[in-house]
């Protein structure tokens, strides 16, 4: 009987925790789809309404969302792409081989975690415009390619690569490139997918440093425009709620689509540890 | 098979060079420059003048208590909050991955997304006003009062981090081996004493871990207080981070933002050190 009753309470602690997680996404949107003026509204509005077409021609009008998307999918495709190659190569190379100066170089791409950005922003600043590159692509990309925890997380993965398979490959005559693309990469297919939903979410969600390197208005990525918004005097709530939900919708969706893959590949990897 | 001694290094050669220029060669900057002042735009060597100036800075202590304030209530909270999360959660049977997923959720949105939310949310005539208003609650100034701006922070970054670390637990937990519940069962202990006599010592080394990164998250809190509060009301809210974003690009004094860089590190570096001593001792 007691089970029975802690059980209850349990799964009702439990679904209230997940309302309390869930429902600032549900009124974002909800929001986002009313009036402006409505997110003040009492009672409150918690139905969809007609008006998502026109907050999000004025959210165009005011920080041309249109141009502001494209420039975050540009920097964190590429990125992710990049970032994903550099680290995996770095984390084949910590996992798979002895060689001189490899545990001293580990601990240093581990140490640096605990490096704050800011503690890096103000020289990457000066580098950039000493360079001409503040306000371009090239500057939100390049800081952090060779992002240590991704590093780690592909260390961590490789390990369990059996050393039997690259030595058949070797003694087949196997190229080393060869035998990273065409037999190490496809068995840490699970890996891959989890690091590069770490990168593509890092990236998406970064804000400090496009702030800093990329603060004329074509080149906004979703962060500072959506900062930008919500720092005006008069704020029109319903462009900036199209603006939130148009910045973690794709985010939720492709989080959902790959979820198992996340859960047990970056956080249960980080624990193993 | 002996592969040749290179090949590694070739593997490792676009890290350790993008490692060098992005992270190496900034830090080693940025230590310099934090002895250097500004000087009709010409950066000059000024010994400890900067480390100096911290100590007659109000606006530092404020953002330096701030910040502490932050950091000693709220992970507390979210990290005791995410391990009975996770211990209810690893105790039921059904819908165990729909509510790992939602828990989980807040965690992939944009800090600033959140901000922004919460900070309409939590407004003077704002939904959760609204809410405890119901409940026979007077409306709470969130934004406008020193103390409760802090709570507002607290409240929205223990919403988004939770789950995060609750996911951590639960994968941690899954290694805890049953025996040990089995054993305390049998000396007659409850599922509460359970929690405190097997599930939190067990737990200690991953506690230690989350411990020391939502540190080392709080100690650099920047994106929330930006948006949120705009380190508001007259300065309740400002953190080191934001003071820092502030002295070096609204001012533009590299140096002693520099200065207010090698604080956060030399701060991350020693609390860390002193949880890790710590849970050490206790272990």
């Amino acid at each position: 009987m007691r089970t029975l009753r802690t059980n209850v309470l349990v799964y009702l602690l439990l679904a209230l925790g997940a309302i309390v997680s869930l429902f600032p996404f549900y009124w974002a949107a909800v929001s986002a789809t009313n009036e402006s003026g409505k997110v003040f509204a009492k009672p409150p509005i918690l139905k969809p309404g007609a008006k998502l077409w026109d907050n999000i021609s004025n959210l165009d009008k005011a920080i041309d969302i249109g141009r502001v998307v494209s420039n975050s999918l540009i920097v964190v495709t590429i990125y992710t792409a990049l970032s994903l190659m550099i680290c995996t190569m770095a984390g084949y190379a910590f996992a798979k081989f002895k060689f001189k100066g490899r545990d001293a170089l580990f601990s240093a791409f581990l140490l640096s975690m605990m490096v704050p950005f800011h503690a890096l922003v103000i020289p990457l600043f000066k580098m950039m415009a000493a360079w001409g590159w503040l306000n371009s692509y090239q500057a939100l990309i390049l800081p952090n390619l060779a992002y240590p925890f991704a590093i780690f997380l592909m260390r961590q993965n490789m390990q369990a690569v059996p050393d039997a398979m690259m030595e058949a490959g070797r003694i087949d005559g196997v190229g080393e490139w060869k035998l990273f693309t065409s037999i190490i990469l496809p068995s840490v297919k699970p890996a891959l997918a989890a690091t590069a939903i770490f990168l593509f979410m890092y990236q998406w969600n970064s804000f400090l440093w496009p702030l800093i390197a990329a603060s004329s208005k074509s080149m906004y990525t979703l962060p500072v425009a959506l900062s930008s918004l919500f720092g005006l005097s008069r704020i029109d709530y319903g462009q900036v709620m199209a603006g939130v939900t148009i910045a973690t919708g794709p985010i939720i969706v492709f989080f959902l689509l790959l979820q198992r893959h996340f859960i047990s590949g970056v956080l249960g990897t980080a624990v193993k540890e | 098979m002996r592969t040749k001694s290179y090949i590694p290094y070739l593997f490792l050669t676009p890290a350790i060079v993008l490692f060098a220029i992005f992270m190496v060669y900034p830090i080693l900057y940025s230590f310099l420059l934090s002895f250097q002042t500004s000087q009709g735009g010409e950066m000059t060597f000024a010994g400890l003048d900067n480390y100096r100036r911290l100590f007659s800075d109000d606006i530092f202590f404020t953002a330096l208590k701030n910040t502490f304030v932050l950091l000693v209530v709220q992970v507390p909270i979210m990290l005791f909050g995410a391990i009975v999360l996770a211990s209810m959660l690893n105790s039921i049977k059904r819908w165990k991955g729909l509510f790992r997923v939602s828990f989980f959720m807040p965690a992939v949105t944009s800090l600033v997304a959140y901000s922004i939310i919460f900070s309409i949310m939590l407004m003077e005539d704002g939904l959760i006003n609204q809410f405890l208003g119901a409940l026979g609650i007077k409306a709470i100034p969130w934004l406008s009062d020193p103390i409760w701006a802090k709570a507002a922070l607290i409240l929205a970054m223990t919403w988004r981090w939770t789950g995060y670390n609750m996911v951590i637990f639960l994968a941690a937990m899954q290694n805890i081996p049953e025996s040990l519940y089995e054993a305390a069962s049998l000396d007659g202990a409850g599922r509460f004493k359970q929690f405190f006599a097997v599930t939190i010592p067990q737990l200690k080394p991953v506690i230690l871990f989350t411990a020391i990164l939502s540190t080392i998250g709080t100690l650099q809190l920047f994106d929330e207080p930006y948006t949120l509060t705009k380190g508001g009301p007259s300065d309740a809210t400002l953190t080191i981070g934001m003071y820092l974003y502030q002295t070096g690009f609204r001012y533009f004094d590299f140096g002693y933002a520099s200065t207010l860089a090698y604080v956060i590190v030399v701060l991350i570096a020693v609390v860390s050190f002193i949880q890790f001593k710590w849970t050490e001792e206790k272990a």
